[in-house]
Order: structure tokens, then C-alpha cells, then sequence
């Protein structure tokens, strides 16, 4: 028994079977994401008045990782372009380097994600606020790399603050009233930024893991049965577009606004 | 005119039987690969890629996980009507299995809230959804439109396995310390994320298998319908069953997305400790807790409920599909309407996604927005009519046959017919402050599901049965089985209108003694005695009912093996391809690719000798 169309174009629909389920798997990630999306847009809408944080995250770390996921769109374009006139070296050269630029973008996206993990919010028992990178702890004090301010809705918008002076905090324990990092759980906005981040980290990691056996073991099929090889590249293209585009998204929603 | 061109049936019942033991292939088939191999119990019964196996897994475990359902139910019914009194007979083996929170054989309040969110959660994802989506559309679907197998049978077999997945981990929630999730179906936030229980966790992870299952399960519908039909079938020459399985796999691969989002900020929340759908300042049973807040419990219920309507067609359009084939088949004429049902299917599939938010009338989300979905409500109920309009007018003027299947389909058209009526109260905001929540809800949708959707469903099990086994069910065992049943779901779901017309909420695990006149008397608006008693009525009612799916559970199994054999490969004398196969239909489904020359319900075409003509058979005259 065989399927048809697996390879070749059904003539009346225009289209193999891979692409046309690929295509439906992105209109339900299109929904997933458009969930999330709305929850964002739900989310910072009813946020009270000056508690949406902004500038919250470095926008050259977001600048760089934008051109690489762009310029990864380019080398899979021309890695399957490669494959479409054969020229195996070429494929394996592109997708060589859709796997490099993509494994940058993990690892810039993983600083950031350390960054936000030792960066820590003191509420002190005078009412003030401790903010900043945490340099060293022990039983009785808490060293930071930050500042201090009375109120904690400075800490919200650090755009509009335009001289913000970071120096060593040096907190003593018994002053705490509450300490805790930046992870998911310190408010909304960085609940949401975790989120969306980490999915889509994790479909830029499965995407990866799928270009890469198809550069490297599953490569072996292009000798065998080249048009369905190219196929696959093609389909596995459309997934990483697909990827790159919501970041596109991500980028100005998150790190712009 | 059979001998002109490729015969179907052709004569083939050794073949056909070299095929279901999956021996050696080598029937006549001139565009197949041979598999030589001998495939042992685990590659041919669990991790096959035929999409007949994994529609017959799929049946079977979704069968097990309703009647699973329906115990929860009637331990439910039995705490209603008699609360904090210890279940006869199964008590013990409740409390020695669930321990505390059955202790002495007394469902405490606790473990009725998880029985009752499992029931729902079961009865829905594990149930009706894989029975009527996956069981029937992988069985039926590929054979309908003449196709060897799903466009991506491994990922079919994929679909199956997440599947399974997420039921034992729905299954695994109740031995955990705390007990299975207990937030009702709908789970919602903060309620989810604030009783002390992990089986909420447990709850979502099987959800997320489930709607990944769901998701690779639409993908491939949507792909093998547009991708594998055989030449000449033509888009208004597929079977309506087709149609809604279509439609059913659209809604599924987009609103089942929403709450996979839903269901990872839940995740979020109660493992992550986020805010997602907590508010500043929440406070239970005592301080406020030490959440961040700003979250927004709305946002859950938007995002559960775009999930949750579509859900409700999801349900109800693959019955319908299944009721048209049957009706067709045993009026023997034409469904009436075949492009109305075709429209009607699409606008239903469509309005689907824009009415959602009237389940939430009562959440103080506005009057604004109230507006608008009530109008888009009383729209959908259009195209809904429609459909049902078109299958009583096919009933008029045919020669109806009466059997299991037929009656199982007759039953679901006024079931249904109930259910979608004493919807409209309940879609028009003022008459929905009254009733919200209140057991008027229960006995509506009851009646569209229960009576409705799985009459369509034991209906397709009686008539594709001898497709599958080669033999037919036991007759009369089917009629005990329709009219028990069809007497026993009235009883258990009519009384629940009225109880909720009097006021009766859902969800309490008293069956509302605290609120009846005799325990309250003097205070207006009590629940009277009337309405109380109804419970005890119910009860008995519910396990009456469970007692007639023993000789549905008897006949299925017994039939496999002692039922009488059919004659030919088109016992019911059917039009559509799915019987122009050998019986069972080996790997592969046809011995030569079918060329399909007519519409789907060719019955009784003036002049021909026989009172159907299959869609592949030329000749004679084409009625579209």
C-alpha cells in the first residue's frame, strides 16, 4: 500500500501531502500563539495605571537576536533553494549556518534569562526598595549591583528615567521584608515575557533539532529519493519561517513598547 | 451493468481474509507495496498505522472512558439523593481504593467536586470527542472517499498514543494525594489554582496530550480529505458524514489551540506561582495570598470558552453526520437537502468561533458584549435547524426501514431536537440570569449529548459493525438496548428542567438540602418537596440506565465472534464507497482504486433494477 501524493502535487489541489499538513499545523500555531497574544493584550490593558513595566528588557540583546532569526529565514531560503538544483555542498553550507545562527539565538536568549533570574526586588522595612543584580549573599547581608528608591513604581518605567545611577547595595538581612528575583512569578508582565519567550525558545529548539538531523543523518535520503528530500527541507523551512515570524512579534511587544 | 468495469464488491473473501490476518500481501492490488513480513500482536494491534485499527483503538478506549463516566455518575446521582449516607455495595471498594476522601464508603464533599469535574472532563475529551472524531472519522472517512489510509498514518498512530497518554494521566489524578481536580470541566481560575490539590496539574498536562492528540488527529482529517480523494469524488460528491467530520476537524485544529494556551498559563500559575488569572489582592479562607496579582480570571473563561463552543459542534456535528448516513440508507431515498446540510454544516462551523462568550452572561464582562454574542447565538441556532429540518423532511415519503442503527438515528432527531430548543432561553441574556448554573443548564446540554450525540453514536456502532467484523449485532438485544435506554435518558434528564426551574444550582454536593423547604421552612422560594424528591427519581432512573448498556456491552463483544456472519460486502445496501470494500477491509482498503460517477445517495434512481446504485457503479442514470 502506498499513499499518494507524497512526494508529487495532487494535480487539483496544487500541493504534496507534507506541505498541506504543515500548513494546517501553522494555522493551529497561529492560534496558539494569538491566545497568548490576547492574553498579553488582555493582561497590560488592565493592568492599573503606570504598573506596566517598560524598558524592562535590553533592546540591543533583542536587536541582535532579530538579524540572526532574519538572517537564519535567508540561509534556509537558500538551503532549500540549494536543494532544489542539487547542489548538495551548498545545502549542507546553508543549513550549516541556519543551525549556528539559531544555536546564537538560544544562547543570547539564555543571558537574558540569567540576567532576569539574579535580578532581584527588596522591599525593606523603612518602605523602600532595593533593586538590582544580586552580587553576593550570605546569613546577614545582601550585596547588589543597583539602587534604591522610595517608591516602587520607579521601578516600572525605566525609560522615562533618563539617569538612572547604578551602584553597590549593601542590604543587611534583618531590614527584609521581601526578596525576590525577577523569574515568572514577580509580576505579570515578566510572567507573560517567560511565557511567550519560552515557548517560542522551545519551538526555535525543536525546529533546530529537525533542521539538524535533516543536515546531518537524515541527510542520507537526499541521495536516495532527492525531491522528497527537498520536500522535507521545504516543510521544515516553512516551520522555521513560521518561527521567526512570531518573533518578529515578540520583539516589538515585548522589548519596544 | 457490474461487469463493465472494475467490481466492486469484487470476488474476494479469501483475499480478503489473507488481508485481515495480515499475512502474506500478495493480493492483486496493482499500486500497492507488499509487506512481507509477518507483523506480531504489538505492530498490528498497538502500534499500527492502519487507520482502521487505530479507529477500533480509539473506539474501544473511548467506550471504556464513557462507561467510566457514567459510574461517576451514578455514585454522583446516589450522593444527590442521599447525602452523607454510604453507597451500597461499592462503598467499601471506594473507600479501600480512594481511601479518606471515601472513608467509610461516603463520598465527602471533596471527592463529589473531583467526580464531577472528571465526568465532565471524561465524558467530553475521553469520551464523545474520540469516539465520534477518532473513532469514527479514522474508521469511516479514509473509505469513504475511497483512500488506502490517512495522508500520515504514523502520525495517525501518534495521535492515538497521546491520546491514551492523557487518559492515564486523567486516571493517575485520582490516587494522588488531594485527589483529581475538583474545579468542575471548566476549571475555572482562581478556583483552579486555589484548592490544595496537584490533580489540577495532572489535569492540565492530560489536557495538553489531549489536544496535542486532537491537533495531529485534525491535521491529518483536514489533509486525507482534500489530499486523498479518489478521482471523481468530487467535493459535492462526498457523504455528509464527511462534511462534518471536516467541519468537526477544522474547529478542532483552531479552537483547541486557545486553551492549550489557557491551559500552559494555568500550568504557569499553579506550578510557576504566575498571576495570570489571579487578582490583586486575592484572599482565601483567610489572608491575602502571596500572589503578584494583576491577573485576570476573565481572561481564563475567554479563553476556555473559545475552546469550549466550538467543543459543543465538535460533539454534535460527527453525530449528525452519522444520523444523515443512516436515515439515507434506511428511507431509501436521497437525504432531502444534501447542499442545504453542506452550507448549514460550514455557517455552523464557522459561527462556532463567535459565540462563545454566552456562557459568561453572569461574569460581568458587559452588556456591550452580552449583545453581541446573544445576536450571534440566535444565528447559529439557524444554520443548526436547518440541518435538522432537512433529515425529518427525508423521512417523508420513504419506504423506512426499521432497525438498531435506524432507531438509534430516529431517537437522536427529537433528543436532539430538545436539546437545541431549551437552548435559547439559555442563549438570551435576561432568561439566562435565571437559569445560569442552575440544573435547567444540565438537563439542556444533557439532552443535545447525551440522548443526542451518543444515540448517534451507538446508532453508527450498530451500522458499521458488520463492516468491521463481518457480522452483524444481535437485532433484537439492540431494540432492548435502544428503547431501555431511550426510556431511562428521559427519566434521568426531563426532571432536571424542572428542578431547575424551581431554582436547584448544579454543583451541590447536598443535592441542595440545605435550601429544600423542609430544611428551611418559612423562607420563600425554598426548594419544595416535590423538586427534592425528583433526586430519588433520578437516581433510580441512572442506574436503570446503567443497566441497560450491559446488553449493549454483551452484544458488542459477543458479536465479534458468535454474531450472524453478513452475506455480502453491502449488507444495508448502502451507496457510499466505505461498503464497496471487502469485508473487513484489508490494509490498503481496495483491491483497485474506485472511480466515483455520482453523488452519495443514489437510492431508489428511477428505472434501475436495485433500489440503490453505489457511488462507483456507471451506468444508469446520475441523480447529481
Amino acid at each position: 500500500m502506498e499513499i499518494p501524493y507524497t512526494v508529487k502535487n495532487r494535480p487539483d489541489t496544487g500541493i504534496y501531502n507534507a506541505k498541506l499538513g504543515v500548513w494546517l499545523f501553522l494555522a493551529s500555531e497561529v492560534m496558539l500563539f494569538g491566545g497568548l497574544f490576547s492574553a498579553y493584550v488582555l493582561l497590560r490593558v488592565g493592568a492599573p495605571e503606570g504598573h506596566w513595566p517598560h524598558g524592562w528588557l535590553d533592546v540591543r540583546f533583542g536587536t541582535v537576536n532579530t538579524i540572526l532569526l532574519a538572517l537564519s529565514a535567508i540561509t534556509t531560503l537558500l538551503a532549500w533553494a540549494a536543494c532544489k538544483v542539487r547542489e548538495f555542498g551548498k545545502f549542507k553550507f546553508f543549513h550549516g549556518c541556519t543551525i549556528l545562527l539559531a544555536l546564537m539565538f538560544l544562547g543570547i536568549k539564555s543571558y537574558e534569562y540569567h540576567d532576569k533570574w539574579i535580578h532581584y526586588e527588596i522591599q525593606l522595612k523603612d518602605g523602600t526598595f532595593a533593586d538590582g543584580h544580586l552580587e553576593e549573599q550570605d546569613d546577614k547581608q545582601v550585596v547588589l549591583h543597583g539602587r534604591i528608591v522610595k517608591d516602587e513604581k520607579d521601578l516600572y518605567d525605566l525609560r522615562a528615567q533618563k539617569d538612572i545611577q547604578l551602584g553597590e547595595v549593601k542590604i543587611d538581612r534583618a531590614s527584609i521584608v521581601k526578596m525576590q528575583n525577577y523569574g515568572p512569578w514577580h509580576n505579570t508582565f515578566t510572567a507573560i515575557y517567560f511565557t511567550l519567550t519560552g515557548l517560542h525558545a522551545l519551538h526555535i529548539l525543536g525546529g533546530t533539532l529537525v533542521i539538524f538531523y535533516l543536515w546531518g543523518p537524515g541527510s542520507k535520503m537526499y541521495k536516495t529519493d532527492p525531491e522528497r528530500f527537498t520536500n522535507r527541507i521545504e516543510v521544515s523551512g516553512l516551520f522555521w519561517h513560521f518561527v521567526d515570524l512570531v518573533w518578529i512579534f515578540l520583539f516589538p511587544v515585548l522589548y519596544l513598547t | 451493468m457490474q461487469s463493465n468495469v472494475q467490481q466492486f464488491p469484487p470476488n474476494r473473501t479469501e483475499e480478503a481474509d489473507a488481508h485481515a490476518d495480515h499475512g502474506h500481501d500478495h493480493g492483486h492490488d496493482d499500486h500497492g507495496h507488499h509487506e512481507h513480513h509477518e507483523p506480531g500482536f504489538w505492530s498490528k494491534y498497538i502500534f499500527s498505522t492502519d487507520h482502521k485499527v487505530i479507529g477500533i483503538q480509539y473506539g474501544l478506549v473511548s467506550l471504556s472512558f464513557m462507561l467510566f463516566g457514567l459510574f461517576l455518575m451514578v455514585m454522583m446521582r446516589w450522593q444527590i439523593a442521599h447525602p452523607g449516607v454510604p453507597v451500597p455495595v461499592i462503598g467499601p471498594l471506594l473507600a479501600a481504593v480512594l481511601g479518606q476522601p471515601a472513608a467509610h464508603g461516603i463520598i465527602s464533599p471533596e471527592l463529589y467536586n473531583s467526580f464531577g469535574a472528571m465526568h465532565g472532563t471524561i465524558m467530553v475529551f475521553l469520551g464523545v470527542v474520540p469516539l465520534a472524531f477518532a473513532a469514527f472519522g479514522n474508521y469511516v472517512v479514509p473509505l469513504m472517499i475511497g483512500a488506502p489510509d490517512m495522508t500520515f498514518p504514523r502520525i495517525n498512530m501518534a495521535s492515538f498514543h497521546a491520546f491514551y497518554l492523557g487518559g492515564l494521566v486523567m486516571l493517575v489524578s485520582f490516587f494522588i494525594p488531594g485527589g483529581a481536580a475538583q474545579a468542575g470541566w471548566t476549571s475555572y481560575s482562581p478556583l483552579a489554582s486555589t484548592i490544595p490539590t496537584d490533580g489540577q496539574a495532572f489535569w492540565l498536562v492530560g489536557m495538553v496530550l489531549l489536544i496535542t492528540s486532537s491537533l495531529l488527529g485534525a491535521v491529518n482529517f483536514i489533509a486525507t480529505i482534500i489530499q486523498l480523494r479518489t478521482p471523481g469524488m468530487t467535493w459535492m460528491r462526498l457523504p455528509f458524514f464527511v462534511w462534518a467530520q471536516f467541519v468537526t476537524a477544522f474547529l478542532l485544529l483552531l479552537a483547541f489551540p486557545p486553551l492549550e494556551a489557557a491551559g500552559l498559563l494555568q500550568l504557569m500559575d499553579n506550578v510557576a506561582h504566575t498571576s495570570f488569572f489571579l487578582p490583586t489582592g486575592l484572599a482565601v479562607s483567610g489572608p491575602v495570598g502571596q500572589v503578584s496579582g494583576g491577573g485576570s480570571p476573565l481572561l481564563w473563561q475567554h479563553l476556555f470558552w473559545f475552546l469550549g463552543h466550538p467543543e459543543v459542534y465538535v460533539l454534535i456535528l460527527p453525530a449528525m453526520g452519522i444520523v444523515a448516513e443512516i436515515i439515507a440508507n434506511n428511507t431509501r431515498k436521497p437525504i432531502w437537502g444534501y447542499k442545504s446540510l453542506v452550507y448549514a454544516a460550514l455557517v455552523v462551523g464557522f459561527l462556532a468561533f463567535i459565540v462563545w462568550a454566552h456562557h459568561m452572561y453572569l461574569t460581568g464582562m458587559g452588556q456591550g458584549i452580552a449583545t453581541f454574542f446573544q445576536a450571534t447565538t440566535m444565528i447559529i441556532s439557524i444554520p443548526s435547524v436547518v440541518i435538522l429540518t432537512c433529515m425529518f423532511l427525508s423521512l417523508w415519503g420513504g419506504s423506512i426501514r426499521i432497525n438498531t442503527p435506524m432507531l438509534f438515528a430516529l431517537g437522536f432527531l427529537p433528543m436532539f431536537g430538545i436539546g437545541g430548543l431549551t437552548g435559547l432561553p439559555l442563549g438570551l441574556a435576561a432568561a439566562d440570569l435565571y437559569l445560569h448554573d442552575t440544573y435547567y443548564v444540565i438537563a439542556h446540554f444533557h439532552y443535545v449529548v447525551a440522548p443526542g450525540t451518543i444515540f448517534a453514536l451507538f446508532a453508527g456502532v450498530y451500522f458499521w459493525f458488520p463492516k468491521m467484523t463481518g457480522r452483524r449485532m444481535s437485532e433484537f438485544w439492540g431494540r432492548v438496548h435502544f428503547w431501555c435506554s431511550f426510556v431511562f435518558m428521559n427519566l434521568v434528564f426531563m426532571p432536571m428542567f424542572a428542578q431547575g426551574i424551581k431554582g436547584m444550582l448544579r454543583r451541590m454536593s447536598d443535592g441542595g438540602v440545605n435550601y429544600s423547604a423542609a430544611k428551611v421552612p418559612g423562607v420563600i422560594d425554598t426548594l419544595p418537596g416535590t423538586v427534592m424528591e425528583l433526586n430519588t427519581w433520578i437516581l433510580w432512573a441512572a442506574v436503570g440506565l446503567g443497566i441497560a448498556q450491559i446488553p449493549f456491552i454483551i452484544n458488542l463483544f459477543w458479536s465479534i465472534s458468535h454474531g450472524e456472519k453478513v452475506k455480502s460486502d453491502n449488507p444495508w445496501h448502502a451507496t457510499t464507497l466505505d461498503w464497496q470494500t471487502p469485508t473487513p477491509p484489508p490494509h490498503g482498503n481496495f483491491a483497485h482504486e474506485p472511480q466515483v460517477v455520482r453523488g452519495p445517495y443514489d437510492y431508489s434512481l428511477p428505472g434501475e433494477v436495485n433500489d440503490y446504485t453505489p457511488q462507483s457503479e456507471t451506468g444508469g442514470k446520475s441523480a447529481h
